[in-house]
């Protein structure tokens, strides 16, 4: 061992950070990494140094190691394979001692995963694929405020997905024409309506005035419906105080649900999650700038690790895509997506770009959110792709309904009615879908019109974040 | 008005035998059935009354239907609605719940306003149906 402590420089993997022989303890938090190597860079050194410089490794050796029990702390490489039909990228699975990391901080946990390592020269690019964190880990959590079986207790609402839009324009409408289509839409049939990420407090709509004239909305609906109902109103602002200002209010005007953006950080997101479950008010969130780290494949965060970082930050709802809508989303990943908000234990299952196994110890579920780009003719497909619990959000496919927004929300409530029926006495509804909701169509002059308007409407292109296992089917 | 709780409100009444289907579809999945009446259909009334225990032990779907009737033929001007329980871990809450009979006339809510300071107001729904005493609520049919 003398030659591991000489001042100098030697490779991380005779740094003890390569160990093929490792066997990762049921607490150790472990990362499934995508690593592309520079040229002449051996793939188990590329891992290695992925493994030192997210834990304890420098660029040389420093003797002040010694004063610790160095390889306790140290990440463990212990698996670097070549990623099938793609040369020059390998997957490399590192072991992360618990001690490493903070109880209940997604700051500490990602500012050591992904702290500095994504921008070392000897790697050409760098993605985190997926993590396991062990129960141990996510039992310091909170987890989502309400989680999605309360929340379905608290809505009265039970055996279907739930319906959502946002209000569009996105920007420009007066306070007081936002609470018209905030009404339109809830009394019409949605259950929630929404403001949009980037809906905060502009000139032209401060967010105390679209906060009133939005309750208005939510309770006249409430009362010409009979059903509970609900807007999320975003409190995303400059800091913390304010976004507190706001959830205050928000919660003193009756709202049942409040948003926040990613933008905010991870820190803001913890905080707003201990504020909702205190306040008892759903805090849905909106992945806003994710793709800019998640869409491509080489370099980055995966969703899927994100939407674990987020399930354990404490968060009732989240987007997780559509499959078939006008956003990124292969089929088989936004299934690993959704069943890793919505399942306690999920198995490993690399179709779904699943690298390992993860147990949320009873961790309440986040309800996912299916926005952009889908409509009241895809239902069938939607149910098929995306399951029961989940909030379907059509913005456009509601406000853009020729009959107007009311119209284009109970469109959509009764192509959703009709599909959960059909598919509950046991047709065939993904073959038969399209028969499903003309049938519905005959009683219902607003789905009648929907699908006039927009059943031809497709996103057919091919996705980027794809899992390297097997072909993947389209969403045909 | 018509009060769209419950899973299937924006589509016809159902049938008999498009209750069964639906009854059919929560036996097969484990689920038992269970039958709730109210004439207060405010929407946090989380309370309807129950129609005798949930059926854990009836798998037989016509059996179920034969229990739905009897409680709308006992009530037969109150709102009644069939749920559908999933016990599993991780679930253990209603699985499914669809409303089976309705008032002939459904009176609805009125929305009440409490002005209060700096423009807010503070809001509550009213049940008209519940400005009568329990039991004399919708004429009886």
């Amino acid at each position: 061992m003398s030659d591991r402590w000489n001042a100098g420089v030697i490779p991380y993997a005779e740094m003890g950070y390569w160990q093929p022989d490792y066997v990762p303890k049921d607490t150790d938090v472990l990362c499934a990494f995508r690593i592309t190597p520079q040229d002449g860079v051996p793939p188990e050194e590329a891992g290695a140094a992925v493994a030192g410089e997210s834990s304890t490794a420098t660029w040389t050796v420093v003797w002040t190691d010694r004063l610790t029990d160095y390889a306790h702390y140290q990440a463990k490489c212990y698996s670097v394979e070549a990623v099938p039909g793609t040369p020059g990228q390998y997957l490399a699975k590192i072991a992360y001692e618990l001690d490493l990391f903070e109880e209940g901080s997604i700051a500490n946990l990602t500012s050591s995963i992904i702290g500095n390592v994504f921008g070392f020269k000897p790697l050409k690019a760098l993605r985190l694929e997926d993590m396991r964190i062990p129960p141990h880990y996510v039992k310091t959590f909170q987890g989502p405020p309400h989680g999605l079986v309360m929340e379905r207790e608290y809505l009265n609402k039970f055996g279907r997905p739930l319906l959502g839009a946002t209000t569009k324009p996105k920007l420009g409408l007066s306070a007081r024409n936002y609470g018209r289509v905030v009404y339109e839409a809830l009394r019409g049939g949605l259950d929630f309506t929404k403001d949009d990420e980037n809906i905060n407090s502009q000139p032209f709509m401060r967010w105390r005035d679209r906060f009133l004239y939005c309750m208005e909305a939510v309770n006249r609906a409430q009362a010409a419906t009979g059903e509970v109902k609900g807007h999320y109103l975003n409190v995303t602002a400059a800091t913390m105080e304010e976004m507190y200002e706001r959830a205050e209010f928000a919660k003193e005007l009756g709202s049942i649900v409040i948003m926040v953006d990613l933008t905010v950080g991870h820190t803001a997101i913890q905080s707003m999650s201990k504020w909702a479950r205190r306040n008892g008010v759903l805090l849905h969130m909106h992945r806003a700038g994710h793709s800019t780290f998640t869409r491509q494949k080489t370099h980055g965060v995966s969703f899927r690790v994100l939407a674990k970082w987020l399930r354990l930050a404490g968060v009732d709802h989240l987007h997780a895509g559509t499959v078939v809508g006008k956003l990124e989303g292969d089929p088989n990943s936004v299934a690993g997506f959704y069943d890793t908000l919505r399942l306690d234990k999920v198995a490993a299952d690399p179709v779904k770009g699943l690298y390992f196994e993860q147990d949320w110890a009873s961790m309440p579920g986040v309800m996912p959110v299916a926005s952009g780009g889908i409509h009241a003719g895809q239902m069938h497909q939607l149910l098929h792709h995306l399951g029961e619990d989940v909030i379907l959000q059509f913005g456009g496919g509601t406000i853009g309904h020729p009959m107007g927004i009311a119209a284009g929300a109970e469109a959509n409530r009764v192509a959703l009615e009709a599909m959960i029926k059909a598919r509950n006495e046991g047709r065939d509804y993904l073959a038969e879908g399209e028969a499903i909701l003309r049938a519905a169509a005959k009683h219902n002059r607003a789905l009648d019109t929907a699908l006039a308007t927009w059943g031809d409407i497709t996103f057919d292109y091919e996705s980027t974040d794809t899992p390297d296992v097997v072909a993947t089917p389209t969403t045909a | 008005m018509r009060i769209t709780q419950g899973t299937f409100s924006y589509l016809p009444d159902l049938t008999d035998e498009e209750i069964l289907a639906q009854i059919r579809y929560a036996l097969s999945n484990g689920w038992p059935i269970s039958v709730e009446y109210t004439d207060d259909p405010h929407p946090r009334n989380s309370l309807w009354e129950m129609w005798g225990l949930p059926m854990f032990d009836l798998k037989d779907p016509a059996g179920v239907l034969l229990e739905v009737n009897a409680c709308r033929e006992a009530h037969p001007n109150a709102y009644v609605k069939v749920n559908a329980y999933d016990a599993r871990l991780g679930r253990q809450t209603t699985a499914l719940s669809f409303i089976v009979q309705r008032p002939t006339e459904e009176p609805g809510f009125r929305l009440d306003r409490q002005e209060g300071p700096d423009r807010t107001i503070r809001y509550t729904t009213h049940s008209y149906a519940t400005e009568r005493p329990a039991g004399a609520r919708y004429p009886s049919a």
